[in-house]
């Protein structure tokens, strides 16, 4: 009843070629699929990021579920054994210290391995507050996103302050995204771009990406704001660079004449209650 | 004998009187005048008076309940009793009652109630969501119910094993005839009835658009549905705190001589981890709510950026609760597992010592990891390597709850019973839970999982995968022990194989929703993703009916079979199953000696349970 070496080398066995089938699968057919698709090189990354945490987690995955189907199957009390105990093991020394070792290896491959693709990424897409650690090279094109309840405007600083309430963005660009509010705490969230920064009052929260071919992706709040959270969504294009610059000044053409109500442009804006526009 | 008296103190004068203090203190709080406080007296939202009423509310109900009667006995002189835990009959449960196991009853009884209330909410919710756009509820109903839900459920479940199972067993199995602090032990018991009352209320003021966070600013321009949220979690948190304390005081101080450390159960374990997290996190939680309540009330900035506050100052606060928090509700859930799997494995606790190391590991680690729920914010981002790393080392001491737990089973002689396919299925949940977890505290893949309904799903797999599927595996494992009489195993049966299917095939779903791009608490939602949430619907309903199963067999096997369930209906080894069922009044009639081992199974491959060795030798309670 005992001979307990065989159901180690068993469960072993069967967590190998467990993992051998799975693995595969995990890298080729899962992980290519994985979000949010590759609209960006950060997303990109991304994708690449969520692949290597499955894979990671497969042969522990593997190995518990193996056990657990392996121990329900031949450790069951038998009929008639009901009354009977299982083997007096109060632990195992050397299996202790192996499961220690392989989850701290997996540990810190992984925060080893995130913080190298943080730092790589220049945020890898995540708001990364006023000061960023790292910025990408070159001048990236700013573009304001000011959340309030319920929608978001986008202004362009270096097209006269001008601001939309669409987001139409340059392809081929750096871009960095300057996320702000009015009101609440927002949450600009572009999917197929691979951003999201919370929209803070007072806070320029600053996140980059590059756009890298023509598209559209779509725009959601992703953090609870009130009333109308649910609705708060909508369509952004990234553009070829003619397009752009003949969508930029159509809209500056087409808000001239309201500019002036606008504040001036600032990384953050109070909210005057007494003033009111028009 | 008692004598009677013309008034007694039981539930329903606490009722009254609470209703009254809250009309006392409404009318009070409107006297309150001052030119800097802003008055909406033409829609008739004064939160002061609110906050009034709430505070004489819950002062009257609690005097109602007979909570002041011993404080004013004593000024006058009168000797120390426990006169409370000598009431016999059906009416102690209806009051202020310093036994132990009654208090353990009436905390099933009650917390049951509301996280029903809770799980109704969540039926509510998933009905808007079988379609894409607006289908039963408003943006402001949606959000109360997804409020009321999140926040009932968190509220709630923090002492959803604590409660009615370490108050019922953790004085049994320390070898105590009761807590160190009885009638603070009935105090947070009737706090929390208080609090739940108190979240319904919101419902009568418009409900709250904040979620079970109630971030700042929103939730100080909220309007007074915000208050019920704010009195409701600042009187769990209270309640938290002190159940904590008495837990920790009962098991430092009460233990029987010869009960080392090293020689308590492992839920004895779980109760400590767990309390000690409660007594440090919960406090910073009531500070934060009574700052919110003064951002609301007096016009302070705390959370204004404006007034020179800070929104990251809340979320800060929040999360250095929030984060113990949902270990809270994960700790108490490993303790019940590790303590059920070497009882239906008929094996000792695999590494014991690896743990007991786990569950305070996870304890202290906790403290260290909130900023993880801020990744996207914009605060410290050259923290965020901290962060993740602080995050990703949790699931050392997690893995070694899983190690233990697997190693529990090697070569044993499994049985599955119904508490058992709770613990197994704790071991499944909780994987997943775990692994999803991963991917929220890799930065690079929070930015897209932060929000989502991934997040949403991570957590119902960590709390309802395993907190809740623990408690049922408590339930089902000691409610015999409690009322003495057995709960119908096929009835069981059916409510685990249809609760665990339904749950993976509602919350497994919402992982790949939220990968594909679907934020938390939203009314509406993009037209592709209408099957998988009308899928993800039907689950959820299936699962609210699996609770059915499991009301129908507690109201059939406790009300109508009533089959006895004898002493030791499981061939446990643990202390009280070598009592009567249900457990007498005074516990022991000695204190027990306890061996140097919690679980003395192993080496009977020939006798059957009469042959089996106790664990404790208790002096037989007189009949």
């Amino acid at each position: 009843m005992w001979s307990r070496r065989g159901h180690g080398w068993r469960i072993a066995a069967l967590t190998t070629i467990g993992t051998a089938i799975v693995l595969p699968l995990v890298v080729f057919v899962l992980g290519p699929n994985m979000p949010p698709g590759k609209g960006t090189p950060v997303a990109t990354s991304q994708v690449t990021d969520n692949t290597v945490l499955l894979v990671v987690m497969t042969p522990f995955t593997v190995f518990i579920l193996v056990y657990l189907g392996y121990a329900l199957t031949a450790f069951r009390a038998k009929p008639g054994e009901e009354g009977l105990d299982g083997a007096p093991l109060r632990g195992h020394f050397r299996s202790q210290v192996a499961w220690l070792a392989s989850t701290t290896a997996a540990v810190l491959f992984l925060a080893i391995f995130g913080t190298t693709e943080l730092l790589a990424d220049n945020g890898a897409g995540g708001g990364a507050g006023p000061n960023p650690v790292t910025k990408p090279g070159g001048a990236p094109l700013p573009v304001q996103v000011i959340g309030q309840q319920w929608e978001f405007t986008y202004r362009y600083p270096t097209y006269g302050g001008v601001e939309t309430a669409t987001l139409v963005l340059p392809v081929g660009r750096k871009i960095a995204f300057h996320v702000t509010s009015l009101d609440a705490i927002h949450s600009f969230w572009a999917y197929e771009l691979g951003v999201k920064a919370d929209a803070n009052p007072g806070v320029d929260n600053i996140a980059y990406v590059e756009t890298k071919k023509i598209s559209t992706f779509h725009v959601r709040c992703a953090e609870l704001c009130g009333l109308w959270h649910g609705y708060m969504s909508d369509t952004g294009h990234v553009v070829s660079d003619a397009d752009f610059a003949s969508w930029i000044a159509a809209r500056k053409r087409q808000f001239a004449p309201v500019m002036k109500y606008l504040p001036k442009y600032s990384s953050s804006y109070n909210p005057d209650p007494t003033f009111r526009a028009g | 004998m008692r004598r009677r008296r013309l008034v007694e103190f039981n539930l329903l004068t606490g009722v009254v009187l609470g209703i009254v203090g809250f009309y006392v203190g409404w009318w009070l709080g409107h006297l309150v005048k001052a030119p800097s406080l802003d008055y909406f007296d033409d829609t008739g939202q004064n939160d002061i008076a609110l906050f009034v009423a709430y505070f004489t509310g819950v002062v009257g109900f609690l005097v109602g309940l007979g909570f002041a009667n011993y404080p004013v006995q004593r000024m006058l002189g009168k000797p120390p009793s426990l006169r409370e835990k000598e009431t016999e009959g059906i009416g102690r449960y209806f009051g202020l009652c310093t036994d132990h196991k009654v208090v353990g009853i009436q905390y099933l009884i009650g917390i049951g109630a509301f996280i029903f209330i809770g799980g109704l909410n969540a039926m509510l919710i998933r009905f808007e969501l079988l379609r894409p756009t607006h289908l039963a509820w408003n943006g402001n109903n949606y959000l109360t119910l997804v409020g009321l839900h999140g926040t009932m459920m968190m509220g709630m479940m923090t002492s959803g094993i604590l409660g009615p199972f370490a108050n019922y067993f953790v004085p049994l199995m320390i070898g105590a005839r009761r807590m160190a602090f009885p009638r603070i032990e009935a105090l947070t018991f009737w706090l929390l009835m208080a609090a739940g009352t108190i979240l319904m209320t919101a419902l009568a003021f418009g409900g709250f658009p904040t979620g079970w966070t109630g971030y700042a600013p929103l939730s100080v321009q909220a309007n007074m549905g915000m208050d019920a949220y704010i009195a409701f979690f600042a009187l769990v948190g209270l309640s938290m705190t002190l159940l904590g304390l008495n837990m920790l005081a009962t098991v430092i101080t009460m233990r029987a001589p010869g009960l080392a450390w090293g020689r308590l159960p492992i839920f004895v374990w779980g109760t400590v981890s767990t309390s000690v997290l409660m007594l440090l996190a919960a406090p910073v939680l009531i500070s934060t709510l009574f700052m919110l309540a003064l951002d609301r009330t007096a016009q302070t900035g705390f959370f204004n950026d404006q007034a020179g506050g800070s929104p990251y100052l809340y979320e800060n606060l929040f999360w250095i609760f929030g984060h113990p928090e949902v270990y809270i509700l994960a700790l108490p859930g490993m303790g019940i597992v590790l303590e059920l799997l070497p009882v239906f494995s008929r094996k000792p606790l695999w590494g014991y010592r690896l743990a007991v190391t786990g569950l305070l590991g996870i304890t202290l680690l906790s403290f260290l990891v909130w900023q993880h729920h801020l990744f996207v914010s914009g605060i410290n981002a050259d923290l965020r390597p901290f962060y993740m790393l602080s995050t990703e080392l949790i699931s050392l001491p997690t893995g070694f709850i899983f190690v233990c737990a697997l190693g529990t089973l090697w070569a044993g002689r499994i049985r599955l019973t119904v508490p058992m396919l709770f613990a197994l299925a704790w071991v499944f949940n909780f994987l997943i839970g775990g692994l999803s977890g991963v991917f929220l505290s890799d930065v690079p893949s929070d930015v897209t999982t932060h929000g989502s309904f991934f997040s949403m799903a991570h957590f119902h797999y960590t709390i309802m995968g395993g907190l809740v599927f623990a408690f049922f595996g408590a339930v089902y494992y000691w409610l015999p022990k409690m009322t003495g009489f057995e709960l119908d195993e096929r009835l069981g049966k059916l409510h685990f194989w249809v609760m665990f299917l339904a749950f993976n095939s509602t919350f497994g779903p919402l992982l790949v929703i939220g990968f594909l791009g679907m934020p938390r608490r939203v009314v509406t939602y993009a037209g592709y993703l209408q099957g998988a949430n009308e899928w993800v619907s039907v689950s959820a309903f299936v699962l609210g009916a699996s609770m059915l199963v499991f009301v129908a067999n507690l109201v059939w096997s406790q009300v109508f079979a009533r089959v006895p369930a004898g002493a030791n209906p499981w061939g446990s080894k643990s202390i009280e199953f070598q009592l009567p069922s249900p457990v007498p009044v005074h516990d022991f009639d000695r204190i027990p000696t306890f061996g140097p081992d919690p679980y003395p199974y192993g080496g009977i491959e020939e006798a059957g349970f009469d042959g089996t060795r106790p664990a404790v030798s208790p002096a037989r309670p007189t009949p």
